[in-house]
């Protein structure tokens, strides 16, 4: 298990410094000047070359590359060019919207694709289940921001119960939270339809499985057997979803806070690619490739850990 | 729902949407590029079907060039994924366990790693909104989705006996891979278009709602949606309609994708209903 640990945690590193690569160029030297570039067309050559040596434009690509590795290392994100204060403090501050968010919305997920693909497993092939899977199709078609703009319509101007866009500050928690349940809930539904499959499929596969008849055989109920033994086995499937997954809540809540007027990640980087605010937006994307990245191992490890059989193939 | 329901369902309403973004090729009631403010916001009638937004445009004319825009894009994003994705995949295959496989897998999980968003995002920073940046930030996107399954379709046809004789009578790797790989992974690569297209279709809303693919005038579902949403109280109307026809297309292609599976893999079936 350690050996494996180890050899996936090289290849996490590998494929992180190959994706700043690509950032790094993609951002740094297609652009040409990067300075010039964020400046626009008729920026004064003095504030050019000024700004040249802020971003430590000076030196070589190659030398570049690792400065900026250098420093990311260390925590240090440079200097955002529009609001004039360190990187890392920008997205320390957003991230106090973001992860919250994305936590609340896969907390709900999770709570509404339980019971839902249970429900449908059990009853499989009735009536329930039909309506059950019906209504999972439809909220995997559901585009998230769309059903973001239903919720405001109902209830936000409609029942007023919740307010339609902005963020108090987590001074008051209760207030937070009653602002991010609507975004929550808006990226909540697609992951719980998907979700909901992918168990009551994984549920009905071990529910045909030898032990769960030897189960039944001894005297359990069908709902003690998939309580009991089918349910643990059949959230392997649905760890790998959720890892898989991952990518979708998080590109979903750059979108989600755009439609709320959040002040958290997703909001930062429209900000920065509209002001040209390269060294925020090299960031940005830099940390959400990394976080996919670690969802990924992280993953894999767990997967490792339940079920040893997997550990093999690497 | 049984397949075969299933997958008409799914033929018949994305055959409308398809249907619906060809005859916007050649006519539409009213043209979108013209803006009518003494026109603006007409609620549903004789000359215009679906009403006006609150530039004067027809709605339902801007539907049709949006479904044409919406399918364009997903589209030519799927050509890109299988163009590049699924001959990466029959190589890896070809050359399973050897260093270029580790080496092409290992550039899949990095791409894997850049979700559309974000790619559209870096692409976007650099050169600006536009549709062409959708598309290729879908298409790069879907490479490696191709690939992987290009690739697990290949590996477990070549330990098979008639790949053995097919080399046996002197054929090379890429004939194998053409002739004898290809044909069987063909079903797999359908069902997976599909469920990329549909993925696409959802993509392409969501970056031209946040206003990083097709650039106005040219309508989009996505777009629409976003100058409608400070309408939604007044016109619902403007808000409701390019929502569903978002959804009713991504729902059409999910049940025709589902009901292909269950189609060409009956293995698949049992674990689905």
């Amino acid at each position: 298990m350690l050996r494996f640990a180890v050899l996936r945690l090289i290849s996490m590193g590998v494929s992180l410094l190959a994706a700043s690569l690509v950032v790094f160029a993609v951002i740094e030297i297609i652009p040409g000047d990067p300075a010039a570039f964020m400046l626009g067309l008729n920026a004064d050559p003095q504030a050019v070359e000024a700004l040249r040596d802020d971003l430590g434009l000076n030196g070589s690509a190659p030398a570049r590359y690792l400065a900026w590795l250098g420093d990311m290392a260390q925590g240090d994100f440079g200097i955002s060019y529009t609001y004039r204060v360190p990187v890392a403090d920008l997205i320390v501050q957003r991230l106090g919207v973001s992860l919250p968010l994305a936590a609340y919305a896969l907390t709900l997920s999770t709570l509404i694709a339980l019971p839902v693909g249970i429900v449908a497993a059990a009853k499989r092939g009735g009536p329930v289940d039909y309506g059950l899977m019906g209504t999972a199709q439809l909220g995997i078609a559901i585009p998230n921001f769309w059903f973001a703009m239903l919720l405001v319509l109902v209830f936000a101007v409609k029942l007023r119960w919740f307010p339609a866009g902005g963020f108090p500050g987590w001074n008051d928690p209760a207030q937070a939270l009653r602002a991010l349940s609507l975004p929550a809930l808006a990226l909540a539904l697609p992951q719980a339809a998907i979700l909901a499959r992918v168990l009551r499929s994984a549920l009905i596969e071990t529910l045909e499985q030898d032990y769960i008849r030897s189960a039944r055989a001894k005297g359990l109920s069908r709902a003690q057997a998939i309580r009991r033994h089918a349910l643990r086995n059949a959230l392997i499937p649905v760890l790998t979803i959720l890892g898989l997954q991952f990518s979708f809540l998080l590109a979903g809540a750059i979108i989600i806070e755009n439609v709320f007027y959040l002040p958290g990640l997703g909001r930062l980087i429209f900000q920065a690619i509209t002001q040209r605010d390269l060294v925020v937006v090299e960031s940005v994307v830099m940390l959400l490739v990394f976080a996919v990245i670690l969802v990924t191992f992280l993953v894999d490890i767990a997967y490792a850990a339940i079920d040893p059989r997997l550990r093999r193939h690497t | 729902m049984s397949g075969r329901i299933q997958l008409l369902t799914g033929i018949a309403l994305a055959g409308v949407f398809v249907l619906a973004a060809l005859v916007s090729l050649f006519w539409v009631p009213h043209d979108v590029s013209v803006l009518n403010i003494a026109q603006r916001l007409q609620p549903p009638g004789a000359e215009f079907w679906l009403g006006t937004d609150q530039f004067g445009r027809d709605l339902l004319s801007m539907l049709m060039v949006g479904a044409r825009v919406s399918i364009a894009v997903a589209l030519v994003a799927v050509g890109i994924g299988v163009g590049l994705g699924v001959p990466l995949g029959l190589l890896a295959a070809a050359s399973r366990g050897r260093l270029l496989d580790e080496v092409l897998m290992r550039g899949n999980d990095l791409t894997f790693a850049f979700p559309a968003l974000v790619i559209a995002i870096l692409i976007t920073a650099v050169f600006g909104p536009s549709a062409v940046n959708a598309i290729l930030a879908i298409g790069i996107f879907n490479i490696p989705v191709f690939a992987r399954v290009a690739r697990g379709g290949a590996l477990s046809l070549w330990t098979l006996d008639y790949i053995l004789a097919a080399r046996v009578a002197g054929k090379g790797t890429v004939r194998i891979s053409l002739e004898h790989i290809l044909p069987n992974i063909t079903n797999l690569l359908i069902v997976q278009a599909t469920i990329q297209f549909s993925l696409g279709i959802l993509a392409e809303a969501g970056l031209s709602y946040i206003g990083l693919g097709a650039q106005p005038p040219t309508p989009s579902w996505g777009r629409m949606l976003a100058e409608a949403q400070t309408m939604i109280y007044t016109a619902p109307r403007l808000a409701l309609l390019p929502g569903l026809a978002i959804m009713a297309l991504v729902l059409g292609l999910n049940l025709l994708g589902d009901g292909l599976r269950d189609a060409l893999d009956p293995r698949l079936r049992r674990a689905t209903q």
